[in-house]
């Protein structure tokens, strides 16, 4: 087999590894110490308060770490490789403001009570508004023109984010603390169906986007370039923008916003096997779900009792290992 | 345009070279007539099949973090089935074949952006090769380099429209590299083709100095017998 394969084949088997450590860790840490010794016991044992630690509280977080932050590192990825721009991120094209503002009105109108589900549909519908409101926005007569797309979302993120101070000022103190909760993001979510649908949608996300892959390539070439090696970029560029702002909705919507996954884990994966997308989307993807279990177990035990808020962990930890490595990197910062 | 012809493309900026190229690599359609190539429609093609019979080299090679194998290597993606993830030992082959050809091959495993300008315009070719085409374009393929890579390139490419019978089309500021190399050229002027024929033919004193607006001298170069042309200065003609 080539080198180059072998080599994709082993660090993907090393990024595995890396997530059944983490899960493992996750599982065992916490509040109520679980010995991974003992986990063959504890799952015999269906009436302890291990199992029913394990079962409703650590294993549905975990799923939604892997759902959540895959979700947000390949739509970081594809983003960046269809707009050939390094600081393209998920929350950059106004998806998160979208959400964010679907939220704040459903709670300043008292439509959060209605059910379980009201929040995260709002958040979805918020995340949808934005997406279709940049597309229209930006095509022009002849085709969709990717920069006049990034300015576009930029400046609906804008106007969102206003929208939303704009309602978190009217609002009373009760809402407004809901408001702020959600937008800090976590990974506690109650209802199976949720963590069921931002598990599975990013898996099938990853799929989409392996169909995808040696496009993204020859994208790297610029898209005119792709053209001339038989793309159809104006298709790709749509199809894979769609995927990566729906899976970026979802995991707002179900996480709130979980910043600098999208951003840091594809460049870390970028730095360390380079920017071929066959291995990137996948590395990203599994590098996205270890970061976001590793952070929500610090988070959820670094105060215990208490909990902090996990962005506050991706923003710290996830940005300090980008500045270390990106200084001491030799190699220059390249997209393409 | 027969197989094997090495074109070169002549004209004043804004003349209409890159329209007419961009009409032939397909980036434009045509407004009228249309282009034939084996006798099939352009048109008719899809952009896999004509990425498997046109290939393109631009001036400006931008990429980075990619070694000069990866490079050439997309050369194949005309050819992968849809959604095809890997390259197969056929594609490998063929990459270093040309990369051989065109001389790249030991730089196969450095980045692009560490090599010369020369390079990146060899590990091009090398890349447009792998599509294995029938008609290779070439936008200025010389403009940003020194003389020895001028001659290097333009060596390289004749010898390959002559081994391969790879018919070339290319876009030349430089009339007496166009001279020298090209088996017949195509003067543009304001979206038209004002003339086309052997060099000796369309690189006269009259023709260049309508197009370009500008006084020549034309001469014969002693060894090739090809047209040269020499440019004179504004002082010089005032004095003369």
């Amino acid at each position: 087999m080539n080198s180059k394969y072998l080599k994709w084949i082993l660090f993907l088997a090393a990024l595995l590894v890396l997530l059944v450590v983490s899960v493992l860790f996750s599982l065992s840490a916490g509040e109520i110490k679980v010995s991974l010794m003992q986990l063959p016991q504890i799952l015999s044992d269906k009436g302890s308060i291990e199992y029913t630690v394990l079962s409703k509280i650590r294993v549905p977080r975990i799923l939604m770490a892997i759902g959540v932050g895959g979700a947000l590192s390949l739509s970081g990825v594809v983003l960046q490789g269809i707009y050939r721009n390094p600081l393209v991120e998920p929350y950059t094209l106004g998806i998160s403001g979208g959400a964010a503002l679907g939220v704040a009105i459903a709670i300043v109108f008292g439509l959060n009570t209605m059910s379980f589900f009201s929040l995260p549909a709002f958040g979805f519908l918020g995340a949808l508004v934005t997406l279709i409101v940049v597309y229209l926005l930006s095509i022009k007569r002849g085709g969709l023109s990717i920069n006049s797309m990034l300015l576009i979302g930029v400046m609906v993120s804008f106007v969102s984010s206003s929208a939303m101070m704009f309602l978190m000022s009217i609002s009373t103190t009760e809402n407004l603390h809901n408001i702020v909760f959600w937008v800090m993001g976590s990974l506690d979510e109650s209802n199976n169906s949720l963590i069921a649908i931002a598990f599975y949608s990013s898996l099938t996300g990853l799929v989409i986007s392996y169909f995808f892959a040696q496009t993204l390539n020859a994208l790297r070439l610029g898209e005119v370039k792709a053209r001339h090696l038989g793309i159809n970029t104006g298709v790709a560029i749509k199809l894979l923008f769609f995927v990566a702002s729906l899976l970026t909705g979802i995991a707002v919507s179900v996480a709130g916003v979980i910043g600098f996954v999208g951003l840091v884990i594809p460049h870390l994966i970028r730095l360390i096997i380079g920017n071929d997308y066959r291995v990137l989307l996948a590395g990203s993807f599994l590098g996205g779900a270890i970061f976001l279990i590793l952070s929500d177990t610090i988070a959820r035990t670094i105060i215990s009792p208490n909990e902090l808020p996990i962005g506050v962990i991706t923003g710290f930890v996830g940005g300090l290992v980008f500045i270390i490595v990106l200084s001491r990197s030799k190699s220059h910062f390249k997209l393409n | 345009m027969a197989k094997g012809d090495f074109v070169g493309i002549i004209g004043p900026n804004g003349s209409g070279k890159t329209t007419l190229f961009r009409g032939i690599s397909g980036e434009l359609p045509p407004l009228k007539g249309k282009m034939e190539l084996k006798g099939l429609d352009t048109r008719k093609m899809n952009l896999k099949q004509r990425a498997q019979n046109i290939a393109i080299v631009t001036q400006n090679i931008e990429i980075g973090s990619m070694t000069v194998e990866e490079y050439v290597l997309m050369g194949r993606i005309p050819y992968h089935k849809q959604f095809q993830f890997f390259e197969t030992k056929e594609d490998f082959a063929i990459a270093e074949k040309y990369m051989k050809l065109t001389g790249v091959e030991k730089l196969k495993g450095k980045y692009m952006n560490a090599l010369s300008g020369g390079e990146q315009q060899l590990a091009g070719i090398a890349r447009a090769l792998t599509q294995e085409p029938d008609l290779l374009l070439l936008d200025e393929p010389t403009s940003h380099l020194d003389i020895t890579h001028q001659v290097q390139t333009l060596n390289l490419i004749r010898r390959l429209s002559r081994e391969l019978g790879l018919t070339v089309l290319m876009i030349i500021h430089d009339l007496n590299l166009a001279g020298e190399y090209c088996d017949s050229l195509i003067m543009m002027q304001e979206g038209h083709i004002r003339k086309k024929g052997l060099p000796v033919e369309v690189l006269n004193y009259a023709d260049i100095e309508a197009v370009y607006e500008t006084v020549v001298v034309v001469r014969t170069n002693p060894i090739s017998n090809k047209p040269v042309v020499f440019l004179v200065s504004e002082e010089v003609i005032e004095k003369s």
